[in-house]
């Protein structure tokens, strides 16, 4: 496994040079993860990007790198430390200078110069990437493709320049080089893979489950599922609005379910704390809804370009009255697939809004997901609980009711458009037939409906999961991108760490969290907030007891998997004395 | 076909004896007759305040939502399912007020919904505040002394926000208001129907006498054409939007005619499993 990483200025095409590297590896058969440094402005700025590429999944970056790319001092200065004898490729052109204590060669290629010789300043990092190849001694054939295949559409003068970019820069280090090269890489593994984002797989798994309109309003880190479905909607017939504001794009949502489509808003904590009132709308007059809320740091503004995990207390309990909500937490892209579809489900048959918290690192760092875990077809359509237009006219005229009361707390529906079907749907308290009703009795038996019917969605669904030995000595808890973290970190600790997570962190699973930390003699609960929320719903459900403790982070960094190892080497020992 | 009765509900309106919102109910039920409305693909949304009530009294599928987002649930409704006929009711408050924004977007955006506000000119249901279309000087409990905002023009915002059917009519004045009630229906695109509906409880200023003497009538006007954007702004200003009937409306297009590869077929009704191929076009953008 390598680790490499490029950096410069925001604007200079990082991101992009990233990606070639990333979707060249992926397409040869290793296993790559991206990581994106960046900040809330468009020009100017550190930003970088690693890319780990592997010979089996990886789900998370590492505080190690063992080639960067640097085009800029800058680069050197905030990176030099992550390279522990590794290989520093640094264009010439800002006369790089290596600080005294670092451990790595430095290479110098003037990649301006050698980029102007073709044409333009434009292809310096695609010399980049050629060099970047040469270092990682993989071949260079099939960066050459993938950029004759990029490129293709804007003419064969783009595409030669982009060709010879690669090529003059892979056979610079080849030629004053070869005696440093000495990273390499595994035999690749095979496979069909796609190089997705979490915010990819969502709007994909939005798709597979049927939803067809997609209500939102831009915000950083939760736009990429809305311009992903705008691009996508249209092969399916769907759409995407761009709205107003976050009040109009839940309540669009809103109606839409109401009408019987299967619709969905994505945003990111500040449009959480907006929609609030609706969610609440949704659930009184039990209209599905799915809600994406891609987390980022917090309170207001935050740090909007930062990992955080501070958002689930309010997706639970962010509106007024008593409501519960069902919140689903997937730990991983593929989990992202599977719970957008099956959030739409859930939503549909429960009739009720579908929370689905995942956060920043795992939305935006693209990773290579097997092609099989992302077939539409796996994740079957279930409509359920509504009044066929049959079943209404032998009802006869005003005789639905669209709130009876029932043993599992849902009522069918019937939806617009079907004759003998009509009632009103409010937020005002109601009586089974949807009419205004302020009775004591009709408020406590419409108020226990509504809250008892989620428990089932426990039969659909496991809400927690566990992978490690049958009798762990430390179980790792964590949610969303910090779940890929600790199944890293358990692969460098003793083998009776497991790892578990949420799946559905509302209705909370407690017999199954009960059962699964059973085993545990210590629990680390492991989050990225200062509160330690999710270990402060296991308190309020009863679970935390002594065997708990808190790893917490709230600096707007990712864990590193080595930091967990770190924290959890030292706990293992004290069990181990005892 | 179906009749008046057929849009009623066992319900009785429970708003003051004399409210306006008797005659917008009224003309409302009369509209969806004379457009051979079937209650069963009809939708109404009702905002909050005294208005918001109205779609107890209608036998049609009825959303009654928070304060001020009817605009954005008519959208969803109407693009979820685009053969229903889509009305949406609401208060100055409701729509002026804390739904402004919804407001000016939905002119631009232009789904086919229509818009009916009951501007009374003050809050009711809270019993008795300022409201946007408050003139200054109007005393309430919040404004003791007088309000002393300028009120808003929502006929001029609608006409300059790019409104394509823009009307006003009173809820006296039945046979207007039902005809351009009517008219905002069968109008392909978004129609704003500012019906003025006097308050008698907490508006003793602005009543049923005060605007008999002070509305000018479009219709007893054969020089007005409501087809100018600038001739509609002129009158409007002119007249300080004392006026009813038709003010401007234009050709047409809806919204969710001019989605891409939004089809005919409501997506209520469309299969939505995803074939093979389509999926694989869709994967193939991500390679």
């Amino acid at each position: 496994m390598l680790a490499w990483k490029i950096g410069g200025d925001q604007g200079e095409g990082i991101d992009s040079t990233g990606d070639v590297l990333a979707r060249v590896a992926n397409h040869m058969g290793y296993y790559v993860y991206g990581y994106k440094h960046f900040s809330s402005r468009i020009k100017g700025g550190h930003t970088n990007y690693k890319v780990r590429i592997a010979t089996t999944r990886v789900e998370a970056t590492t505080r190690h790198t063992d080639i960067l790319v640097a085009l800029n001092q800058e680069t050197i200065h905030r990176n030099f430390h992550e390279l522990e004898n590794g290989l520093l490729l640094a264009d010439s052109a800002f006369k790089p200078v290596l600080p005294e204590s670092a451990s790595a060669h430095l290479l110098t290629l003037p990649l301006t110069e050698m980029a102007k010789s073709i044409g333009s300043v434009m292809m310096r990092n695609m010399v980049a990437v050629g060099a970047s190849a040469a270092l990682l001694q993989m071949p260079v054939a099939p960066f050459i493709d993938y950029v004759t295949a990029k490129f293709e559409k804007k003419g064969e003068a783009i595409v030669a320049a982009n060709r010879k970019a690669v090529e003059i820069g892979y056979q610079r280090i080849v030629d004053e080089y070869a005696a440093l090269l000495t990273f390499k890489l595994e035999e690749p593994v095979p496979g069909d893979r796609l190089v997705i984002s979490g915010s990819d797989a969502i709007a994909l798994g939005a798709i597979a489950g049927g939803c067809r309109l997609l209500c939102g309003y831009p915000i950083t880190p939760a736009t990429e599922i809305m311009e992903s479905l705008a691009k996508w909607f249209p092969l399916v017939g769907g759409a995407v609005v761009q709205m107003e504001d976050e009040l109009g794009s839940i309540t669009a949502v809103i109606g839409a379910g109401f009408a019987g489509a299967r619709a969905m808003t994505s945003t990111s904590g500040p449009g959480i704390s907006l929609m609030q009132e609706a969610i609440g709308l949704a659930s009184v007059t039990e209209i599905p809804a799915v809600i994406v809320d891609t987390q980022r740091g917090g309170p207001s503004t935050g740090m909007p370009t930062k990992q955080e995990q501070s958002d689930l207390l309010a997706l639970l309990n962010g509106g007024h009255g008593d409501t519960l909500r069902v919140v689903l937490t997937p730990g991983s892209v593929e989990e992202s697939f599977e719970d957008a579809a099956e959030a739409f489900n859930l939503a549909e048959q429960f009739q009720t809004p579908v929370l689905i918290a995942t956060d920043l690192s795992l939305s935006l760092w693209q990773q290579s997901v097997e092609r099989s875990r992302l077939k539409a077809s796996a994740q079957p359509i279930r409509h359920s609980a509504t009044f066929s237009q049959e079943d209404l006219l032998a009802l006869g005229e005003s005789a639905f009711q669209r709130y009876r009361l029932t043993d599992n707390g849902v009522s069918p529906r019937s939806l617009p458009g079907e004759i003998n079907g009509q009632y009103l749907a409010t937020g005002v308290e109601h009586g089974p037939s949807g009419k205004v009703s302020e009775d004591p009795v009709n408020r406590i038996q419409m108020m226990d409906k509504r809250l008892s019917k989620l428990e089932g969605i426990h039969q659909m669904r496991d809400g927690f999961k566990y992978e490690g030995p049958m009798e762990p000595v430390l179980i790792l808890v964590g949610i969303g991108s910090t779940v890929g973290i600790l199944r890293e970190a358990a692969t460098h600790l003793p083998a009776k760490v497991g790892v578990a997570w949420f799946r559905t962190l509302s209705p909370f699973p407690t017999e199954r969290v009960q059962s699964v930390l059973a085993p545990a003699r210590h629990i680390l609960v492991v989050e990225q907030n200062a509160l330690g929320q999710i270990r402060q719903l296991m308190t309020i459900h009863g679970i935390a007891d002594s065997r708990f403790d808190s790893y917490l982070k709230y600096d707007g960094v990712p864990f590193l998997p080595e930091e967990v190892v770190d924290r959890a080497t030292p706990l293992l020992n004290t069990l181990e004395v005892h | 076909m179906a009749t008046l009765q057929d849009f009623r509900t066992n319900e009785n309106a429970w708003w003051c004896p004399g409210c306006g919102d008797f005659g917008v109910l009224a003309a409302m039920q009369k509209a969806l007759v004379a457009v051979h409305a079937n209650p069963a693909t009809t939708a109404i949304v009702a905002g909050i305040g005294c208005s918001g009530k109205i779609g107890n009294y209608i036998n049609s599928y009825n959303l009654h939502v928070t304060h001020g987002r009817t605009l954005p649930a008519a959208l969803g409704i109407k693009l979820a399912n685009r053969d229903l006929m889509v009305l949406v009711a609401g208060g100055d408050g409701d729509g002026y007020a804390i739904g402004m924004g919804h407001f000016m977007h939905s002119l631009r955006r232009n789904v086919n919904i229509t818009y009916v506000v009951m501007d009374n000119h003050v809050y009711g249901l809270t019993k008795g505040q300022t409201s946007p279309t408050s003139e200054e000087g109007f005393k309430t409990k919040t404004t003791p002394q007088g309000s002393i905002e300028r009120p808003i023009h929502p006929l001029m915002l609608a006409v300059s926000a790019g409104g394509t059917f823009v009307a006003q009519g009173f809820s006296s004045w039945q046979p207007q208001l039902a005809s351009l009630i009517q008219k905002g229906i069968e109008h392909p695109g978004f129609s704003l129907i500012n019906v003025i509906s006097p308050c008698v409880t907490y508006n003793k200023v602005n009543t049923y006498d005060w605007y008999k003497k002070n509305l000018q009538n479009l219709d007893d006007d054969p020089t007005y054409q409501p087809t100018d954007r600038s001739r509609a702004l002129t009158r409007l200003h002119e007249s300080d939007e004392m006026v009813t009937g038709l003010i401007y409306q234009e050709a047409s297009t809806p919204y969710e005619a001019l989605i891409p590869g939004f089809r005919e077929t409501p997506l209520v009704h469309q299969d939505l499993t995803v074939d093979e191929t389509t999926w694989n076009k869709i994967l193939s953008t991500l390679e």
